[in-house]
This record gives C-alpha cells, sequence and structure tokens, in this order.
C-alpha cells in the first residue's frame, strides 16, 4: 500500500525539464528498490502479524451487526468493573450482547450524556453520582423505570428524581489515616475536620482536588455541609497548615499517602470508607488505616435507562441485573463500594474492616446543581495563590 | 494551449492528492471542534456570542492565556537549546551505542503523564532524593516535565535533517578560513533553520495543551488553556466558557503557525542525498557533549526512578509486579491482562501509524512541490498550516466532539473501531509533516527536472531524487507517530471501549485502584511501555537501507 503511494504520488507532480546538475563526486548510487522491498515487507509482516485494528474487528462486528434489540450497551465511568462470568451470565440469561462504553470519570460521563441526549450513545448508564445526578434528570436525559428495589435500597433513592435514576451502590468519601504513624510518633490521631487545620497535623494532610476529583468535590461539599457559608475560612486554614492539594485520587493515595502505593509522606489522606479493607495485613487481623467518620459524605450510584434508548428493554434488564444479588455481592471486590442490598454478605474483611458512618455530611442535589461553579470559583480562589 | 492544458493537469493532480487527507481532517477534526464550539455560541438554540464574549473579559482567563504562553514558550525555548547539541551529539558524532540512546530519548513521548508525575514526585517531592531543588509544584516544575516531555522532537527532527545535511558548503566555508562558530551561525544554522522551525512549533504546541502534567506538576496551583477547558466541559458543562476558551486556543495556534511559516521560509537545494558518515569526536565538539549529557540525565533520572520503583516489592528487588502483567491486578482491578492491553496498543498503533503516514506523505508533497503562482504558494501554506490544528486543540473538545458530530448517518461513525487509530493518527500527522515537509522542501527541484531531461520516467525520477532523501526522515516520521500513539491518551480515553484499552487507559486504571500490587503492576506496565517503544525505534532504524559508501 505505501508502497503505491510513494510511487504514484510523487510521479504524477514531475515537473517539466532544465538543465541537470552532474551527480556530487563520491556520491554512490542509492539502491531505491530495497528500499521499497523493506517497506513493502514491514507493512505486510504488520498484516500478516495482524496488526491491525481492522482485522480483529471484523469478527466482531459481523456479530454485532443485528439490529438494536440483540445488544445493550451500558455507558458507564472508567472505574467500573465487573467479574467476566457475571457479564457472561448476564449475556446467556437475557440473550443479550453486552457492550461496555467506559471511560472518563462520573462528571465526564455525565456531561457526555447530557451533550449526547439527542442521539444517546447507549441505551442504559451507570455511574450518574448523587453531586452530579440533578443536572441530567432536569435535561431529560433519563427515562423513568420503576426497578423493584432490594431491602434498604430506598434510602439511597432520591427527592424530587425518583424512577429517573436507580440506586446501584454507595460509599462514602472519608479522610483516612495511617494508623502506625501516629503510634509511633506518640500523636493523637485525628477526628474531626478541624483537627485537620490544627498546627499539630501541619503538612501531615494531602487531599485531591475539587476541581479535578470527584472524591476532591465531595470532600468540599463535607465542609460546605459542615461550616455553611465560612467554609472558605476553613479552606484558608487548611492551605495555612500546608495541606497539599493534588490533581486526582491516584496521586493522593498512591503517590503522596504514606501507606499508598509509592510509600508517600503524608500520614493523612482523602479516600474511601471501603479503603481500609485494602491495606489489611496478610494474616487478615488488622489493618494499617482507618477512617473518619465525622469527615465523611456519602456517594451513591446511580443507572438509568437513557432517553430515547433503541433498546429500553435491555436496558431494564440490565438494571434489574445490576441489583441482583450476584452482582450486588460482587460489587465490594470489583468497584470498592457497598451494595445497596442490605442482605447481601459482605467479605470478611470488610466486615471488619470497612466501617460506615452512622451521619455522613450531605448536600442536596438540587444545591449542588445551583451552586457547583459558584463554590468551585470560591474554592480556587481560596486554594490557589 | 498545450502548455495551459498541462498547468491545469497539474492543479488536477495536486488538488486529487489533497483530498484524501483535507478529508480525513474535516470529518474528524474541524466537524467534531466546529460542532463543540458551536454549542458554546448556541447555547439554547439561538446565537447568542454575547455569552462567549463575556467569558473573554474575566480576569481569570487573561491570567490562564498568559500562563499557557509564556510557559510553553520557555519550555519549547529550553527544549532548543538542550535538543540541538544532543541532536549533534547523536546524529553526527560518532559515539558507541548512540542509536541505542536516540531510542531511548523517545521513551518519556509515551509514557503516560499520570505514571511521569509518579516519577518526577519521587524524585523532587518532598521524600525525593531532589527535594532540595524545590521544584515541586512550581511553575518551573511543570516547565521541567514539558521539556523531559518533548526534548526528543527537537532531537529527532533536527538529528534528521543534520543527518542529511549536505557538509560541502560547510566544509567550502571551513577551507576558505570560517571558523568553526562562523560555519554553525553562517551556513550550518540556516540549513537547519526549517526543521529547527518545524520542532519547535510542534513543540509548542505539544506543551500548550499539555494536561497531565500540568496538574501534576503543577499540585493545582496552575492553570492552562487546556486545563481549563477540560474542568469547564467535564465537570462544569459550561459549553459557552469552553467555546470561548477553544477559539482562543484556535487563534494562539493560527497565530504561532504564521509566525512559524515566516521564519522556516526554506532554503532550498540543503538537503543532500546520501547520510553524511559520523564524525570523530573532538575536543571542541566537549560543550555540545556536555549539554548531551545533561539532556540525557534529566530524561534518564525519572525514567530509572520509574524502573527501580517497578522492580522493587516490599523494599526489595523483585520481578513479581512484571509476572503479575499477564493477571488482572488486585481484585481483577482490570477487565483484560495487561498483556491483552498491550496487543491492542500495538495493534492501534500500527493503524495510526500507516494512516498518518499515508497522510503526511499525500500532505508534505502537496505543500512541497514549487508552486507557480503567488495564489498557489498561499493555498499550500495554509493547507500546510491546516494539518497543524491537531496538535493546537483540546483533546477533550475533540473527544467530545466526535460524541455529537459523528453520531448520524452518513458519518455514524462514533461506535467505529478505526475512531481511536485515527484520532491517533490526527495527533500524529503534524509529527509525519513536520518531518518529511523540511527534507523534501530542501531538495532541489532541479535534480528532478534533471531526471526527467536524462529521460527517467516520473517513477524514476521519485525513486532516484526523493526516496533516497525522504527515506530517513520517514523512518524517523513512522517511530514518531508509532511512539505518539503508543501513548496518546487525551482522546484515546474519551473514546476506547472497554473491552479493548490501550496500555495508558490500563496504567490509569490500575494507579485508580487501591492494593500495593496494581501500584507495581502500573509502574511495571509502564516499563514495558516504555521498553516496547524503545524496541520498535530500535528496529526501525536498523531497517535503515545502507548506503553504499557511507560508513
Amino acid at each position: 500500500m505505501l508502497r503505491v503511494r510513494l510511487s504514484s504520488t510523487h510521479g504524477a507532480a514531475d515537473p517539466p525539464n532544465l538543465i541537470r546538475l552532474a551527480p556530487a563526486k563520491g556520491v554512490t548510487m542509492y539502491h531505491p528498490a530495497r528500499a521499497l522491498a523493506a517497506l513493502a515487507s514491514l507493512a505486510l509482516t504488520g498484516s500478516l502479524l495482524g496488526c491491525s485494528t481492522m482485522g480483529g474487528d471484523d469478527d466482531k462486528s459481523a456479530d454485532e451487526s443485528g439490529s438494536g434489540s440483540t445488544t445493550v450497551k451500558l455507558v458507564t465511568h472508567d472505574s467500573f468493573a465487573l467479574p467476566e462470568d457475571l457479564q457472561a451470565k448476564f449475556e446467556k440469561d437475557s440473550g443479550l450482547q453486552l457492550e461496555i462504553l467506559a471511560s472518563g470519570d462520573a462528571g465526564a460521563v455525565t456531561n457526555k450524556l447530557v451533550l449526547t441526549k439527542d442521539s444517546p450513545i447507549g441505551d442504559v448508564a451507570f455511574g450518574v453520582d448523587n453531586t452530579f445526578a440533578s443536572r441530567p434528570v432536569d435535561e431529560g436525559v433519563f427515562e423513568e423505570y420503576a426497578a423493584k428495589l432490594p431491602a434498604g435500597a430506598d434510602q439511597y433513592v432520591l427527592e424530587d428524581i425518583g424512577d429517573h435514576l436507580t440506586p446501584i451502590d454507595n460509599a462514602n468519601v472519608c479522610v483516612n489515616i495511617d494508623t502506625g504513624y501516629f503510634e509511633k510518633l506518640k500523636l493523637p490521631e485525628p477526628e474531626t475536620l478541624d483537627d485537620l487545620a490544627k498546627p499539630v497535623y501541619r503538612g501531615r494532610f494531602v487531599v485531591p482536588g475539587a476541581a479535578t476529583s470527584s472524591p476532591g468535590m465531595a470532600f468540599l461539599l463535607t465542609t460546605i455541609a459542615e461550616y455553611g457559608d465560612d467554609w472558605p475560612a476553613y479552606w484558608a486554614k487548611l492551605m495555612d497548615n500546608d495541606t497539599l492539594l493534588v490533581d486526582g485520587w491516584e496521586s493522593a493515595y498512591q503517590g503522596e499517602f504514606s501507606q499508598g502505593g509509592g510509600k508517600g509522606k503524608r500520614p493523612i489522606v482523602l479516600s474511601y470508607d471501603t479503603s481500609p479493607a485494602f491495606t489489611v495485613d496478610e494474616a487478615g487481623t488488622s489493618s494499617t488505616t482507618k477512617a473518619l467518620l465525622h469527615t465523611c459524605f456519602p456517594q451513591t450510584e446511580y443507572a438509568g435507562v437513557l432517553a430515547g434508548a433503541d433498546n429500553p428493554e435491555g436496558a431494564r434488564a440490565l438494571i434489574d441485573f445490576l441489583l441482583s444479588p450476584e452482582v450486588q455481592a460482587a460489587l465490594p471486590d470489583s468497584m470498592y463500594v457497598f451494595p445497596v442490598d442490605e442482605n447481601v454478605e459482605l467479605p470478611a474483611t470488610w466486615a471488619k474492616f470497612a466501617v460506615q458512618p452512622t451521619d455522613p455530611h450531605t448536600v442536596d442535589p438540587a444545591e449542588i446543581a445551583e451552586n457547583r461553579e459558584q463554590w468551585l470559583t470560591e474554592w480556587r480562589d481560596v486554594t490557589t495563590r | 494551449m498545450a502548455r495551459r492544458h498541462h498547468a491545469l493537469s497539474r492543479h488536477l493532480t495536486l488538488a486529487a492528492l489533497a483530498l484524501l487527507p483535507v478529508a480525513v481532517l474535516s470529518v474528524f477534526f474541524v466537524l467534531p471542534v466546529s460542532g463543540m464550539i458551536a454549542r458554546g455560541f448556541w447555547p439554547e438554540g439561538s446565537f447568542d456570542p454575547g455569552g462567549v464574549l463575556d467569558v473573554l473579559r474575566r480576569p481569570r482567563v487573561h491570567r490562564v492565556l498568559w500562563f499557557t504562553v509564556w510557559s510553553s514558550a520557555s519550555a519549547t525555548a529550553l527544549a532548543v537549546l538542550l535538543g540541538v547539541p544532543t541532536a549533534y551529539v547523536l546524529h553526527r558524532l560518532r559515539i558507541p551505542g548512540r542509536s541505542v540512546v536516540r531510542a531511548a530519548l523517545l521513551v518519556p513521548f509515551v509514557l503516560p503523564t499520570v505514571v511521569v508525575g509518579v516519577a518526577f514526585r519521587e524524585l523532587f517531592g518532598e521524600s525525593g532524593p531532589l527535594a532540595f531543588l524545590g521544584l515541586e509544584g512550581t511553575a518551573l516544575g511543570i516547565i521541567a516535565a514539558l521539556v523531559f516531555f518533548n526534548v526528543a522532537v527537537v532531537v529527532r527532527a533536527v538529528g534528521a535533517a543534520w543527518e542529511s545535511l549536505d557538509r560541502r558548503p560547510g566544509e567550502a566555508a571551513a577551507a576558505l578560513g570560517a571558523s568553526p562558530w562562523q560555519v554553525w551561525w553562517t551556513v550550518t544554522l540556516p540549513a537547519l533553520r526549517p526543521a529547527l522551525v518545524s520542532a519547535a512549533s510542534v513543540v509548542f504546541l505539544f506543551c500548550a495543551t499539555a494536561f497531565g502534567v500540568v496538574l501534576t506538576m503543577g499540585g493545582l496551583r496552575y492553570a492552562t488553556v487546556e486545563t481549563e477547558i477540560y474542568l469547564l466541559t467535564t465537570q462544569l458543562l459550561d459549553l459557552q466558557a469552553a467555546a470561548a476558551l477553544s477559539v482562543l486556543q484556535l487563534v494562539v495556534v493560527v497565530g504561532l503557525l504564521l509566525v512559524a511559516a515566516r521564519t522556516r521560509a526554506t532554503p532550498s537545494g540543503g538537503t543532500a542525498r546520501v547520510t553524511a558518515p559520523a564524525q570523530r569526536v573532538r575536543v571542541r565538539d566537549l560543550p555540545a557533549l556536555s549539554v548531551a549529557s545533561f539532556t540525557l540525565l534529566l530524561v534518564g533520572l525519572p525514567i530509572g526512578t520509574l524502573v527501580a520503583g517497578s522492580l522493587t516489592v516490599d523494599g526489595s528487588w523483585s520481578l513479581d509486579n512484571f509476572r503479575k502483567l499477564t493477571t488482572k491486578g488486585d481484585n481483577d482491578a482490570l477487565l483484560v491482562p495487561v498483556t491483552d492491553a498491550l496487543g491492542t496498543s500495538l495493534r492501534t498503533a500500527f493503524d495510526a501509524t500507516w494512516i498518518s503516514l499515508t497522510l503526511g506523505l499525500l500532505v508534505a508533497v502537496v505543500v512541497t512541490r514549487r508552486s507557480r503562482s503567488r495564489a498557489e504558494r498561499r493555498v499550500r501554506g495554509l493547507l500546510d498550516g491546516f494539518f497543524m490544528l491537531p496538535l493546537g486543540v483540546s483533546a477533550v473538545t475533540l473527544g467530545f466532539g466526535f460524541l455529537i458530530t459523528l453520531d448520524r448517518p452518513p458519518l455514524e461513525l462514533r461506535d467505529s473501531p478505526m475512531l481511536v487509530p485515527i484520532a491517533q493518527a490526527l495527533v500524529a500527522l503534524p509529527l509525519v509533516v513536520r518531518t518529511i515537509v523540511p527534507v523534501l522542501a530542501g531538495i532541489d527541484d532541479r535534480q528532478r527536472q534533471a531526471a526527467a531531461s536524462l529521460g527517467a520516467s516520473p517513477l524514476r525520477a521519485v525513486l532516484t531524487v526523493d526516496v533516497p532523501a525522504v527515506w530517513k526522515p520517514l523512518l524517523a516520521a513512522s517511530g514518531f507517530a508509532f511512539a505518539a500513539s503508543l501513548g496518546e491518551f487525551g482522546a484515546t480515553s474519551f473514546l476506547v471501549r472497554e473491552q479493548e484499552p490501550t496500555v495508558p487507559v490500563v496504567i490509569f486504571r490500575l494507579l485508580g485502584h487501591p492494593g500495593a500490587d496494581n501500584y507495581g503492576m502500573a509502574l511495571a506496565a509502564s516499563v514495558v511501555l516504555a521498553a516496547t517503544t524503545a524496541i520498535v525505534m530500535l528496529a526501525v532504524e536498523r531497517l535503515r537501507v545502507p548506503t553504499i559508501g557511507a560508513v
């Protein structure tokens, strides 16, 4: 292919004749045939080895080429995960092929859905959370579907939004600490938001920013719920206390936290109430971290049928599937969240180390939608100098 | 009569050649980007440019724009200052193992920014050995990271041009008594100028649209136009403001391209048909050698940190992180093992490479043929700039634009598996064009004419004149395109399907899941990605057809 291009394109634009200069002395003739042979063989090897996305996808598109009703397309964020056997089970039971379109965080997914509401990119969406729920519902992104909710899920249904969004899972964004660190230095462990601004914890807290991270946004909302209109003053104190602000949960937990993968320096980090279940020692008897239960903000993730979907029936079947006991039981290990079904048994380490707050801070979704921009602007003014 | 006919067919041929690249760029770039911008100008379905103009008056926007311009300009200047001597050392001097070093230099190019952030933090962060430099969370830290990413662009583009430079003018000048400095200033530099300006403009565009680096290195303290667009689009859905900034981005890019086109104005006849043999290292090369060493240090240290991290498990050396790459990580953090993702990455990069090479060659040919009139030259200049635009526009705008514009027949393409390679090819295309154009433009048109007058068929003329000169830059360009595609994360992360993630997407995912194993695997996967790039680059360099007489 390259060969054809090379020759035909140049040849066609050949200029008229003029006088020629003699070849430079000492310059040996070049062998174009070998060059082309090499190029051609490169291209050939590539295609023989299947080094192309096209060959591979041909078989698949043949399967998918049926009408919309044989496939169901799930739009979700990039943290979505479910065991393969469960996906296979869904496909077998429903006779539908499941296609997952996962990219971006909760915010990106939500805004994508709003932007494409006139020609939806899938049939069903999962991952819109309570901090983002208001806008897509107001914009008519979701169709109503009254799924049969498992026991305990009622408490997560949002007022005013009702059947447009079905709760699937839940977790709390909480400040986490490295307990061994405080033990070693014989320091008291911090407990409240106020504590984080005290001089004794100076330079020890790392938090992802509200503008670039959804747990970061949840933490901003925690402080708004706690301090009301005085929240900027609290943030000013936090920043004065040498709090480290980073772009995302990855940088905060994995990069800077003393119990994260990168073994950073800071013993206090913003994460989830489920995180301590992942820092358990091999014997399973103790965790090196714990969540501060007075600093939490709940995040519930919802699923909804997209208005104008090709396959609304398949979408509803998928929501039912996400609520089924098997999927609910798989959620902790796959996505690090609690199931909404209270009858599902949690993994052993979770039952012991993932302690949930009883009375987390909350902010009404409609209020969040109304003030998000204002709050973020103010927050940036306080945190960036 | 005959002459007019000739001119007409000439124009038709060139138009036909330009047709494919222009069509591809229109559908996969112009349409999506203008779709997103239109949403900002027509917020409720009616035209309301006032809202967009209001955004441009915000002081914050001015601050953000100013920071973007000066940080990118400084990073570009530094990349050139470091890159040119390094290109000389690695492309003109006989240094043992230089092809390995050249391949290694491209590694930063494919590293996902999250990973680079980790590596930089381990070096310059609170607990790192270089913490005393105080770079973390400063503008200087951002600039250092930008140089780390982009210095290879300068080294490669300038190096390729330098290799195929006709040495005789320089030798003649020296024989006539010019000092090495005079030779450099009056002969070599002017001849390298097209490649230099090309590389610098590409680097500037990469810097100005950098996203992850600014966030990880700047500690959220700094905002650029790109990070601002991301925030406005994905978090706030303030499309008016996003459109305003996208337009601003376009204006800056077009302005830059105009300046670049002026400065680039090509001297012709600079391209030799044979690569000059590498020279022995002499004492007077010492300054260049020391700059090159510094560059290697800048690139090598973070990579070294990364490799060391990937080989460490619980404080002791181990290969476990690499062994786990065939698994799906702690608690099935991934849907496919990293090894599968590597397959997807390679296939995608292969497609992106041939697409960008095909389009890039067509563009380069159209742009460099000698113009017969002023209008013709202007059209060519416009085309040249047109294909640079994808580098200067936000990946977020493009990604969201795909979703809202390619959604219905005849352009129902947003679900197509080819979308990812095409998006990556668009990012790689300017690299290809900028690498090949200076060389093609440097070929003395009289050589082609001469070949024809000696009875060579058009095909043969191309084979003996153009192909030998373009061959090496073409390889360099394909290496570039491949690397750019392997490492592309911005647009890809918006398009990729869950079942077929690329390696950068998988790395991002691993870092996003708790569990020490996942972190170690992310580092190991980054090292594998880096090693793959280096190996591919080496293979591409080895493929060079040996020119008889040289060496």
